[in-house]
């Protein structure tokens, strides 16, 4: 395996998830299916973070069910540590799980309020039997309290007892109990205030330079994933419309809804606000039930050409970035085979 | 000066303590503040921080357990808490409208949205169902409801969430309020909704010479929209000012603190951001001195014996500390 490959730790290529739409109550039948995910692709590299970015019902949740194989993927590859885990088997995914964990946004609802912290924390360790004797159980319960910031006494208290930030806390230490490589953030820091959100934010990156973690992580807000991220991907209706390292795609944004999306966040300075343009993108996100034709966003965009209503376009290289837009027709589509590798990774 | 639409002073509102003998949660705390005719002002702070409840006491919404306690709430003139029922609830809706987060729990599911719409105007109004009806339609037409003569049949479930809120701010500027308060209006959408929403919120109220209390946790729609700006922490204001005043020089730490944590969407990134350490205070539970001095870097004997009063400085600004780096009380 060449080095390159070797660098990437997870490979999703034209990952589709499709539910059907069935109707009759004594008579189901199909008669439509919602492509949450339509044709997803992207690599992750290790030690890197790839922020996942994009309005509710871009598909950016499904993505990340479907790879931790939570939700079965109707088409498409996924690749972990170079074993393709699309089609594995609930038993071979079994070893595979304790090295892909997810810290979930709500952090009331993802914790059982009937169990004590170190129930909450330890219980990966049980179900995937390397818990050990009853004390080196403690043990690596309090090492991962301490190594979120909780106190280990705190391990004999409830859910309710703790704040919002320190559930968040908590969400983070089951997830690292079985050390795995890579953490799936999905909105790990949304549920938060301003002030807690930092010191998760803070948390995160320490832990992740600690101990080499790679992260997949979604986020709906673009200045939290801009912080945390080495390289993003923006999503729309179930498709990646950009992805271009983090300064390339918020500086130089290229896709028109990139570039909508950075112009609808108010950034926190009065006078920047006062000087800048406020290019308001019309419309809301159609239902993903009934996409437009052609590229999704066309209806919405203000530099739509007469064939994007006709011709799905495609992603492909754009400069340092890769595009999904039939404003860049001089780009190259990317060389097919050997280079794959490298043109999925930007 | 000119006379201020509203003026709220030192307003106390607490929740009885439930079952036993629990501790009343303070959630509101000697809060002054005025509105000027048509400006927009900005309530910012975390959850729990006060600025929902502050909200609502203007209009006499508190839920049950909460009660104002003490204080005057003089809007043109008038102190809302001496009215009757009947009083307020000719203010509601018509002088003073307010539009709240969830837009599809505060419409009403099974009322058509034309009859949600017309209600104001018939009821403070008085118009008859056809007149109310009619003129629901142009204002549908003025928060850009495509086909609004057609979908005052429609029921909420109808209209999506971007679509739903713009039905409500309809709702709410029917009667020309001279007061809007719009309670997170935008959190529950998109963001490419929510500058859709904001802006013509800031159109409408501009047109109708409306002034807007604006109550959000996000610090960059405050900048863009507010001209003041009240931040709130523990049920206090710990800091008011004109925006850009305030963004460029904040003087309580807590304000501080708050601009240097949100990551941003321009400038430098990358590192650590600089949080504030600790948590947010316990509203049933308050310290005897400043509710931020736990959190503080600055925290000296003081600022733990009493809290500190928020003082007026120059260019209309205020802040409530005793003063850091050495600086006498401002």
């Amino acid at each position: 395996m060449s080095s390159a490959a070797n660098r990437v730790l997870l490979r999703v290529e034209d990952l589709k998830v499709h539910f059907p739409v069935t109707e009759g109550v004594l008579m189901r039948r199909r008669t439509g299916s919602v492509k949450a995910v339509d044709g997803v692709s992207f690599d992750l590299r290790r030690g890197e973070t790839f922020g996942l970015v994009g309005e509710s019902g871009c598909g950016k949740s499904t993505t990340a069910l479907a790879i931790l194989r939570m939700l079965e993927p109707t088409a498409g590859r996924i690749v972990f540590d170079g074993e393709d885990i699309s089609e594995a088997s609930q038993r071979r995914l079994r070893p595979l799980r304790r090295r892909m964990q997810m810290v979930f946004q709500d952090p009331f609802g993802s914790l059982n309020p009937r169990m004590r912290v170190r129930e909450i924390v330890g219980e990966p360790l049980k179900v995937h039997r390397v818990a050990g004797s009853r004390r080196r159980f403690r043990e690596r319960v309090a090492e991962l309290l301490d190594l979120v910031g909780l106190l280990p006494s705190m391990a004999n208290r409830y859910p309710h007892q703790f704040s919002g930030g320190q559930r968040q806390r908590i969400g983070i230490a089951r997830a690292l109990a079985l050390e795995p490589d890579l953490l799936i953030c999905d909105e790990a820091v949304s549920a938060l205030d301003v002030s807690i959100q930092a010191q998760v934010l803070n948390l995160l990156m320490d832990l992740q330079a600690k101990l080499g973690l790679t992260y997949l992580f979604i986020a709906h807000d673009l200045s939290v994933v801009r912080h945390i991220s080495d390289r993003v991907g923006v999503m729309y209706l179930g498709r990646i419309v950009e992805i271009a390292t983090r300064d390339e795609l918020f500086e130089r944004p290229r896709h028109p809804y990139t570039e909508a999306l950075l112009a609808s966040v108010p950034t926190p300075d009065p006078v920047v606000e006062a000087a800048r343009a406020h290019h308001l993108i019309a419309g809301e996100v159609p239902s993903v039930r009934n996409p437009p034709s052609g590229c999704r966003f066309h209806p919405r965009c203000s530099k739509a050409l007469d064939h994007c209503n006709r011709v799905e376009p495609l992603l492909e290289a754009v400069g340092p970035a890769r595009v999904a837009c039939h404003l860049y027709p001089d780009s190259s589509p990317p060389a097919a085979g050997a280079g794959q590798a490298g043109d999925l990774a930007v | 000066m000119t006379e201020p639409l509203l003026r709220i002073e030192n307003l106390d509102v607490t929740f009885r303590g439930g079952f036993g003998n629990r501790p009343k949660v303070r959630a509101v705390t000697s809060l002054s503040l005025e509105v000027a005719p048509g400006e927009t002002l900005a309530i910012v702070g975390e959850s729990g921080s006060g600025k929902s409840v502050s909200a609502l006491s203007i209009l006499r919404l508190i839920p049950d357990p909460g009660q104002i306690e003490n204080g005057r709430i003089l809007f043109e003139g008038q102190d809302l808490l001496a009215l009757d029922d009947a009083g307020i609830r000719s203010v509601r809706g018509n002088r003073i409208a307010m539009i709240f987060q969830e837009p599809m729990s505060s419409l009403n599911p099974v009322l058509t949205i034309g009859r949600q719409v017309a209600e104001p105007l018939r009821l403070h109004r008085g118009l008859s169902r056809r007149e109310a009806l009619e003129q629901a339609v142009e204002h549908l037409e003025s928060v850009a409801i495509p086909d609004a003569a057609k979908r005052l049949g429609d029921y909420p479930h109808q209209f999506s969430g971007g679509m739903r809120q713009r039905v409500m701010i309809a709702m709410a500027l029917a009667c020309h309020p001279r007061l809007l308060i719009a309670d997170e209006p935008t959190t529950a959408l998109d963001v490419t909704v929510q500058a859709q929403i904001l802006e013509l919120l800031k159109e409408r109220t501009r047109e109708a010479d409306s002034a807007l209390i604006l109550i959000t946790h996000d610090l960059g729609v405050v900048a863009r929209y507010a001209d003041r700006v009240a931040v709130m922490y523990g049920g206090r204001i710990v800091e008011s000012g004109p925006a850009a005043a305030l963004y460029a020089d904040p003087r309580h730490p807590y304000t501080q603190g708050l601009l240097r944590s949100v990551p941003r969407l321009e400038g430098e990134c990358g590192g650590r951001l600089d949080s504030i350490e600790g948590q947010p205070p316990d509203l049933a539970a308050l310290p005897a001195g400043c509710a931020f001095a736990p959190r503080c870097p600055y925290t000296h004997d003081r600022c733990l014996a009493a809290p500190p009063s928020l003082e007026a400085a120059a260019g209309s600004r205020a802040w409530a500390c005793y003063g850091y780096e050495g600086e006498s009380a401002p």
